[in-house]
């Protein structure tokens, strides 16, 4: 199928996701800050349910590692220490900024909240920004 | 217990839609930020298809007085605009380009069992510890 086609149905299945969890159980679905509140600062009576999240984003990797194994496949030749460096820097500013792409990008800016809306623009244009310079400078192919 | 139960299905469907979007796919991403070179623009339809069907649900789910498995809905209300919002968001946007990863598509790829999305996850924990001590530092200073 045609990469649009597969982007906007796997869209729509992220959009259904963070639906079911508003609709059940009334919380935003933001990876970063479940994450953050299961792993780095657990809260009492507010971790399980975090858990069980982050056990379905496995199982559901492990289904798609199963049928669909393309979903993974790596084009990208880098120097280990890039990985390095962008896991500090997505966990430092995610948690600085209150959310990711999940948070901010797709259940913020479909309430219409500002700070998500005005977050989304500065990661995305840093990102723009970034793989520009990354390759100017040859650390991106 | 309900809501754990909820909180698993989420996560898979959540997973799947991440992995047939594209955006369990590093080059793709960093493709979809290229856009001074060849630019990949599928990952725009990964919004655009979330963003449709969230915003219509949103705005259904929200005419109800509580979720159905919850006393209350826990939506974020906080609207100033701060200066870690922006940088915050600023970090995270450098290091989704340089890897090619946010959180969620590298937390599903830790299911490939290859080691590049597992050193990624690892360093996003110390950046969230770095991050914890660098807050407990500041509200020590200024009580």
């Amino acid at each position: 199928m045609n990469d649009y086609i597969l982007a906007l149905v796997g869209g729509a299945l992220i959009g259904l996701a963070v639906s079911v969890m508003l609709l059940f159980n009334g919380r935003v679905t933001g990876i970063s800050g479940i994450f953050y509140g299961a792993v780095v600062k657990p809260v009492q009576n507010d971790k399980t349910w975090r858990w069980y999240f982050i056990f379905g984003l496995l199982i559901g990797g492990l289904i798609l590692q199963f049928f669909y194994p393309t979903a993974f496949s790596l084009g990208l030749k880098e120097e280990s220490w890039t990985v390095v460096v962008a896991g500090l820097l997505v966990g430092f500013g995610t948690v600085l900024g209150n959310g990711c792409t999940s948070g901010h990008g797709v259940c913020g800016i479909s309430r219409l909240s500002i700070r998500s809306i005005l977050a989304t623009v500065t990661f995305i244009v840093a990102g723009i920004l970034s793989v520009y310079i990354f390759r100017q400078i040859g650390v991106l192919p | 217990m309900k809501n754990n139960i909820v909180a698993l299905i989420v996560g898979i469907i959540f997973a799947l839609g991440l992995g047939i979007s594209g955006m369990t796919r590093p080059e793709k991403v960093i493709g979809f930020l290229n856009i001074f070179g060849t630019w990949d623009g599928s990952l725009a339809f990964v919004m655009l298809g979330a963003i449709g069907v969230h915003f219509v649900a949103y705005r259904l789910i929200r005419r109800r007085k509580s979720p159905l498995f919850s006393e209350q809905f826990f939506v974020p209300t906080a609207n100033e605009l701060t200066p870690s919002l922006f940088m915050g968001a600023f970090i995270f946007g450098v290091g989704w380009a340089l890897a090619g990863y946010c959180p969620g598509p590298a937390i599903v790829s830790l299911s490939s069992f290859q080691l590049r999305p597992a050193v990624f996850v690892v360093s996003m924990i110390l950046g969230m510890i770095i991050f914890r001590i660098y807050q407990i530092l500041i509200s020590k200073r200024r009580p």
